[in-house]
């Protein structure tokens, strides 16, 4: 499993275009992608879950992947998150 | 005539009539059904459509709003495909054996009430776009067709509220502006008006929708918020003459946007845009100016009750640097005298303040006051392109004095090794005649002058610029000035500065060819001039 922190710097946190994104991005791999927040998680191929997190600007989450191309997962869900929160 | 008082999201205004939108309001039955499969057939069926509707309008919004925008739909395609979602459509209908509507419906109802439930408003806003596609799936689970229909004349859209979809599914060209009784700013629909240039007002209120009707007058109004239902003639020659401006003002953007200041036979120059505080930012990009060319740093003084702090000037100044993003911006230091004081600062009544103890003046006679301006201004100048000009100059050793006063500000910081620009362009404002008239000895200390036309014409003159039954005596265009100003341009060329106009002469476009001639280097207006001036530069020939 491949585990990363992100604090979001975005204005409006993980609103509906990023998480459309990262949901279109979670469905390349046949890894799980997770993001968990307060306890609370969602995974990552679930547009509204994703939205349902309410992840706001300045919140920390952690992004957990697991499955036979955690790598390349883990490296794509960097490369979103930096490119776009 | 009845006003309503929403919330403009777009500001533009229209006058017109009235279309009240209607949706075919397809009411949602709980229905028992035998054959659950057969309903799970029919719901995919439905989805399918909805999807490959939602990709047709995504392809339109693509040529109309931009990708983007267009994006919404793109994701509203994700939220129909989502497990969740779906789960909990097909739970509904296996284990309560009941109709494909219904269930779609229910998962609304509770997809939009998680959204609606949390704190954030952007994303209560978001539980409109879980109707709007629930709103689809039925549609085509009924075979309905939800868009209406408007033909004829352009109108005035109203509706309780608007779905995305439905509001790019509007011709635009039949659509005067958007009028809702609910709705948010930060929903995909006012987002969407805003990027159509459409005017639109959200939250007028049930009220509203109980008194409009098909074909009444009304005027839009999309600055102010207000709705106007059976306006008087005046109000709507005003409608229409704002909505004239804004439509001029688009043209100019279209047309200019990212265009060069230059003349057709090649001589450049900036176009700078004048402002008065920090949240005129946003108008200086908008319009596209080349930088700042005045940055009135008054209103840090008149808003406060009492001197404002090193920290917080340092702030402002620093936010504006940050937000031009390396381009020019030119702060002018305190500009004040008795006629325009905060209480704080106990200057004495004055017989003639036009004369009097001001600007530069006072800074001199108040050198801490003035020292911390300038270590706020220094210290900003690490997060940007800065210059400084000081006002009200009629003395060689006024310059020479606040020049000083810089040095040691730096040398201070310095010492403190608190970080700097050394690149920091120091200028003054000519608005003084006498000013003009040494200004052979003036340029050499300088980086830059700064014509502020107002005063000089006031002072050349002498004509109180507050008095309006002077007007006929008060010739903007006196030759005075002009031969001044062309005497201030030579002698800052012969010294290697840049001179620039500030004042409002500087967006007299009558005026424009005649300050290129005298080799104006850079013009600064209100941001709304920017354009304009930038057309007139754009069509001159100075070769002729």
């Amino acid at each position: 499993m491949k585990t990363f922190e992100y604090t979001v710097t975005d204005g409006l946190g993980i609103h509906a275009r990023p998480a459309g994104l990262i949901a279109k991005a979670a469905k390349e791999f046949s890894s799980e992608i997770v993001i968990l927040k307060d306890g609370r998680s969602a995974v990552c191929t679930k547009v509204m879950a994703i939205m349902g997190l309410c992840v706001k600007c300045g919140d920390r989450i952690t992004v957990t992947i697991t499955g036979g191309d955690e790598e390349a997962a883990e490296k794509a869900m960097r490369e979103l998150f930096e490119a776009n929160l | 005539m009845k006003i309503f008082k929403g919330k403009g999201v777009y500001g533009a205004a229209a006058a017109g009539k009235i279309s009240v939108f209607k949706r075919r309001d397809i009411q949602v039955k709980r229905v028992k059904v035998d054959d659950t499969d057969a309903e799970l057939l029919r719901l995919e069926a439905a989805k399918a459509e909805a999807i490959s509707q939602l990709r047709e309008i995504y392809e339109r919004a693509l040529k109309e709003v931009g990708e983007a925008n267009a994006q919404i739909f793109d994701i509203h395609i994700m939220m129909i495909e989502d497990e969740d979602f779906n789960e909990a459509i097909t739970g509904t209908i296996t284990a309560q054996s009941v109709n494909a509507e219904y269930a779609v419906a229910a998962a609304a109802d509770n997809f939009s009430q998680m959204f609606s439930a949390m704190e954030d408003s952007y994303m209560q806003a978001r539980a409109a776009d879980v109707k709007d596609i629930s709103n689809r799936i039925i549609a085509c689970l009924a075979k309905a067709d939800c868009q209406s229909e408007s033909g004829g004349e352009p109108v005035i859209i109203c509706a309780d509220d608007l779905a995305p979809s439905e509001t790019v599914t509007l011709d635009k060209d039949k659509v005067l502006a958007f009028v809702t009784a609910h709705g948010s700013s930060f929903s995909h629909t006012a987002i969407l008006a805003r990027t159509m240039n459409i005017p639109a007002i959200i939250g007028l209120g049930d009220d509203f929708l109980r008194e409009i009707k098909d074909g009444d007058m009304a005027v839009a109004d999309g600055f102010t918020g207000e709705f106007i239902l059976d306006p008087d003639e005046k109000t709507i020659a005003a409608a229409e003459e704002k909505r004239r401006a804004d439509e001029e003002k688009r043209e100019l953007l279209k047309k200019l946007k990212g265009k060069e200041n230059i003349t057709v036979d090649g001589t450049k120059i900036s176009i700078f845009a004048n402002i008065g505080s920090v949240d005129n930012i946003g108008s200086v990009l908008l319009n596209d100016a080349d930088g700042i060319g005045l940055f009135r740093s008054e209103f840090l003084y008149l808003e406060n009750s009492d001197y404002p702090t090193e920290e917080e000037q340092f702030k402002a100044y620093k936010r504006t640097l940050e937000s031009m993003g390396g381009k020019k911006v030119i702060i002018r230091t305190l500009d004040i005298g008795a006629d325009k004081q905060a209480d704080y600062f106990k200057l004495d009544k004055e017989e003639n303040p036009a004369l009097g103890l001001r600007a530069i003046r006072l800074c001199l006679t108040r050198p801490d006051m003035f020292k911390t301006q300038l270590r706020a201004l220094f210290r900003a100048s690490a997060y940007g392109n800065l210059g400084i000009m000081f006002p009200m100059i009629a003395n060689v050793s006024e310059v020479e004095a606040a020049l000083e006063l810089c040095e040691q500000v730096k040398e201070e910081l310095r010492r403190d090794n608190i970080d700097f620009s050394e690149n920091v362009e120091l200028g003054i404002m000519i608005e003084t005649p006498a000013a003009a008239i040494i200004s052979d000895r003036l340029a050499p200390l300088v980086d830059f002058f700064s014509v502020g036309t107002n005063d000089l014409t006031q002072y050349t003159l002498a004509c109180d610029r507050q008095n309006p039954k002077l007007e006929q005596f008060c010739d903007v265009h006196h030759e005075a000035i002009l031969r001044l100003i062309e005497t201030a341009a030579k002698n800052a060329h012969a010294n290697n500065a840049w001179i620039g106009i500030c004042g409002e002469l500087a967006a007299d476009t009558e005026l424009t060819e005649t300050f290129l001639r005298m080799g104006i280097d850079e013009l600064s207006v209100s941001p709304s001039f920017v354009l304009r001036v930038r057309e007139k530069v754009r069509s001159l020939d100075l070769s002729k």
